[in-house]
């Protein structure tokens, strides 16, 4: 008895372990996925420019930003990897039990993973090696590999949240249906869309924000006024979108993970014409300093006046997920989010009215803050559907104590990889810090030879 | 052959490719580390080590992504058509993946640092940190081969011992021997690589460095024999004279080739042959171990349904339709030299269209005012279709809509042009 006591006890302690460490892997690895989507569609729009109309000015932003989705890149290949031992190093129930159902995701995933490898490789290195025309079809497939993986990514992740395609008989899964489990369920599509435009806003807003602030500090050519006019304009243009993607996205949360609705809102009881709480604190089975608006969640998430919304007193309290850290960070998200779109239409609406960029200082403010602030929305989005699953790693199905791993090893995993973090870290800080200070290469190829026995020399 | 064999032959192709490409950029890491480590007393050695160093770097760059991707292959094929068997050692093995992840961070880490190092002091340091750890990931890959040979690895949740099931001898030593394959790999390839740039004395060095690689790979792989032999009675048998044996054949004949190849100096074939050697030795441990896969738990048992089977095989099927002409292209431009940085420049000038521009700014303002009406309609269409909607296929129009106004929007915007019109 005080043995099995013990190896609970040792379990949950692993199962705390193990959260964290797939959670700040998942933190790390995400905004970088968000650069995979949209960053080369970006590069691509520039050097479809150049090539229309032979300016160089177009050319040089390609190549330098190109330079970062290559750094970014090469950072997110190993966070990638290790999220992919991770899987199984943690969670070898969920893999062993599930993987002959969703696994196919990956793997197809992993393909894409190939393609985008293997031009990104084209690409990077191909400036001026291939005729101009060949090296701009050489970033679409780049292009379509962010889509495709994140689509399969996506539709694991969909499938966690509801999942079909398989009966469990005996712990084991059978009568599998891979397709259907991946690509027949309505999560996926409203997941992928939300996290694919998430995807052209966080890179949006973080890669306008350095020029924002280039702007506040009196430098502002036509260089810094074009690299800040695109990603700026397409996360401004994605930003009022994400509102009603986002709605879209919480009527199935609504309809398809009812704890999950009453976590966000922390609705501790089943409730007719249920009230939204803005801000606060959830204690005790209700929301204290909150600013309620009485029927407003039933009119949201059934677009009814009084719809009877289920409460967290439906299920058991081992079944709920933490309720604060679950509607505080769909607050954040959904905080940061609205601010996104409010600053997004007045940028379009004075683009509309006078025709030029905004010549007010504040704008530029707000433009660079909101660069940091789209990271901690993605994050605090992915922090709101992952810990609003718990306790279940596949919903409803398996929880994550049963997935997670008996080894004794997962504090030293941890230990080593948040170090290994710390160091990817800081090293992607440095290495963007320099690419911008960096001159780029000169293109000739006679001068670069000079450059490389220069360097040899010094 | 039944249908479940036919992931784990993938899975063994792609482990072969990954030991031969993904080794040799751990095996050119290890060349780097050996360059800093041995930089010489004079002048001239030192400048040698740096050209050494320098050459590991540039031939690997434009491929290595592509190379580690077949890691991430076989892991997800693995995972996918035998989750119970990957379940279990990934978690057993939890300590070895860890190192070979560590190794694989830097080694990725070194790669994406390089592009920003200012100086030859700056690259030099950022390849002795990370060097390093070209010696973790291949070592690390080599004991969990051993582990599972030598069936230290049960059935289910870290069944197995975490430090015990991958530390005895022989795992130790084909550790070992994957690493000193690594660096044969490597040095074969980057004799290649220098070989075709026309640099004949950089060629000679790798050479050396094959040569003695390869001497090394071959002890290390005698020497395995007898602790196999004390340790893994079944899989020894069916290695050295069982179903096992063609595949040792094949990797001695290979062994023995590359070396008789790097002697003359054919590197090109060399690297063919070494490939052969790879594929020999994974391809003998695989039917030594058939068909069993872990202790109690066959191939067959441990195979997914076929329903998981068949789509993941046509999904391998359509990436290799895709994927290898792309590699093809990539390596075809790679060892064809194109991206060398003596290369010629090989873009002409772009003429810009010449246009009148008055016409071509009007045009413009009443193509955008199109665009922001056909934004508005897309924003409508949205509001409608998503938001007020409940049917499935009324979401679809409404994330086409959706689609169309932000792509419209963007249009009306006309971020270059805005951008350009300003005054400085």
């Amino acid at each position: 008895m005080a043995l099995s006591l013990a190896a609970i006890v040792a379990q949950n302690r692993y199962l705390r372990d193990a959260s964290q460490l797939q959670s700040l892997s998942f933190a790390v690895h995400i905004p970088l996925v968000c650069f995979g989507i949209a960053l080369p569609a970006l590069i691509a729009y520039f050097e479809w420019r150049f090539l229309r109309t032979g300016e160089e000015l177009y050319r040089t932003i390609a190549r330098r930003w190109t330079r970062i989705m290559a750094a970014l890149f090469a950072i997110g290949v190993i966070t990638g990897t290790i999220l992919s031992f991770e899987m199984g190093m943690l969670w070898p129930t969920f893999m062993s039990t599930f993987g002959s159902v969703f696994g196919l995701g990956f793997s197809i995933e992993g393909f894409s993973f190939f393609l985008e490898a293997i031009f990104i490789g084209i690409y990077v290195y191909g400036w001026n090696r291939l005729s101009q025309r060949l090296h701009f079809l050489c970033v679409l497939p780049i292009v379509f590999a962010g889509f495709t993986g994140s689509l399969m990514v996506i539709a694991v992740n969909a499938w966690m949240q509801h999942p079909s395609g398989f009966r469990l008989r005996g712990g084991h899964a059978v009568d599998v249906h891979p397709l259907a489990a991946l690509f027949g369920n309505s999560f996926l599509w409203n997941e992928l869309i939300h996290m694919y435009v998430a995807g052209f806003m966080v890179t949006g807003f973080v890669l306008a924000a350095p020029y924002a602030i280039q702007r506040l500090r009196g430098r502002w050519g036509r260089y810094e006024r074009t690299a800040f006019t695109l990603p700026f304009t397409v996360a401004a243009v994605a930003s009022p979108l994400q509102v009603l993607i986002g709605d879209w996205v919480a009527r199935d949360v609504a309809t398809e993970q009812l704890i999950k609705l009453a976590a966000l809102e922390g609705l501790a009881k089943t409730t007719r014409g249920a009230p939204e709480h803005i801000l606060g604190w959830y204690h005790n089975g209700k929301i204290s300093f909150g600013i309620g608006i009485p029927h407003l969640l039933s009119l949201l998430a059934f677009h009814s006046w009084n719809h009877t919304v289920q409460g967290l007193d439906s299920v058991p309290p081992v079944d709920r997920p933490p309720i604060n850290i679950t509607r505080l960070s769909f607050q954040t998200m959904v905080g940061i989010g609205t601010l996104m779109a409010l600053v997004a239409v007045v940028y379009l609406f004075l683009l509309w009215r006078r025709r030029t960029l905004p010549s007010e200082r504040p704008f530029y403010g707000a433009a660079a803050l909101l660069g940091p602030l789209s990271v901690v929305a993605l994050i605090a989005g992915w922090v709101t559907t992952e810990v609003g699953r718990q306790p279940w790693v596949v919903y409803k199905v398996m929880t994550t104590t049963q997935a997670v791993t008996t080894a004794g090893s997962v504090p030293v995993s941890y230990g080593v990889l948040v170090a290994a973090y710390l160091l990817v870290g800081a090293a992607s800080i440095w290495i963007l810090r320099r690419l911008a200070l960096m001159d780029l290469p000169p293109l000739s190829s006679d001068a670069s030879i000079v450059a490389r026995a220069g360097e040899a020399a010094a | 052959m039944h249908l479940y064999e036919i992931p784990i032959i993938c899975v063994l192709v792609g482990l072969t490719l990954y030991v031969v490409l993904g080794g040799a950029d751990f095996g050119a890491g290890l060349w780097q580390l050996e360059s800093v480590v041995i930089p010489g007393r004079t002048e001239a050695a030192r400048q040698r080590a740096e050209e050494n160093r320098e050459h590991a770097h540039h031939s690997m760059g434009p491929v290595w992504e592509a190379n580690h991707v077949w890691l991430i292959f076989v892991l997800t094929v693995t995972w996918t058509a035998y989750p119970r068997a990957f379940g279990a050692i990934a978690s057993t093995l939890e300590l070895p993946l860890l190192i070979a992840g560590v190794g694989i961070v830097f080694r990725g880490a070194a790669y994406a640092l390089r592009a920003g190092s200012a100086s030859a002091r700056e690259s030099a340091l950022i390849d002795t940190v990370f060097s390093l750890s070209s010696v973790l990931t291949p070592f690390a890959l080599g004991t969990i081969i051993g582990a599972i040979v030598l069936g230290r690895v049960p059935v289910g949740n870290a069944a197995g011992s975490i430090t015990g099931s991958w530390t005895g001898l022989f795992s130790i030593l084909l550790g070992a021997l994957v690493v000193v394959l690594c660096a044969y790999m490597a040095a074969v390839y980057l004799a290649a690589d220098a070989a075709r740039a026309g640099e004949g004395e950089l060629a000679s060095r790798f050479r050396t460095r094959a040569l003695v690689a390869a001497l090394l790979a071959g002890a290390l792989a005698i020497a395995l024999l007898p602790v196999l032999h004390s340790d893994a009675h079944r899989f020894y048998h069916r290695l050295v004279s069982g179903p096992g044996l063609v595949g040792v054949v094949l990797s001695a004949a290979g062994g023995i080739g590359t070396l008789a190849l790097v002697v003359v100096r054919r590197f090109g074939a060399a690297r063919a042959s070494a490939a052969v050697a790879v594929a020999g030795l994974i391809v003998g441990f695989a039917l030594a171990q058939n068909p069993v896969f872990l202790p109690g738990l066959s191939l067959a048992s441990a195979a997914a349904p076929t329903e998981t089977i068949v789509p993941l095989l046509f999904a391998i099927l359509a990436g290799i339709v895709v994927l290898f002409p792309s590699l093809g292209f990539l390596f075809a431009l790679h060892l064809g030299g194109r991206f060398d940085l003596a290369e010629q420049d090989r873009s002409g000038a772009v003429q810009p269209p010449a246009a009148a521009a008055g016409v071509g700014a009007m045009i413009a303002s009443s193509r955008q005012g199109l665009a922001a009406r056909g934004a508005i309609a897309g924003l409508l269409g949205g509001l409608g279709f998503l938001n007020a909607a409940d049917a499935p296929w009324a979401h679809i129009v409404g994330v086409v809509s959706l689609a169309v106004c932000a792509l419209c929007a963007i249009a009306a915007v006309a971020p270059a042009e805005l951008a350009a019109r300003e005054r400085d």
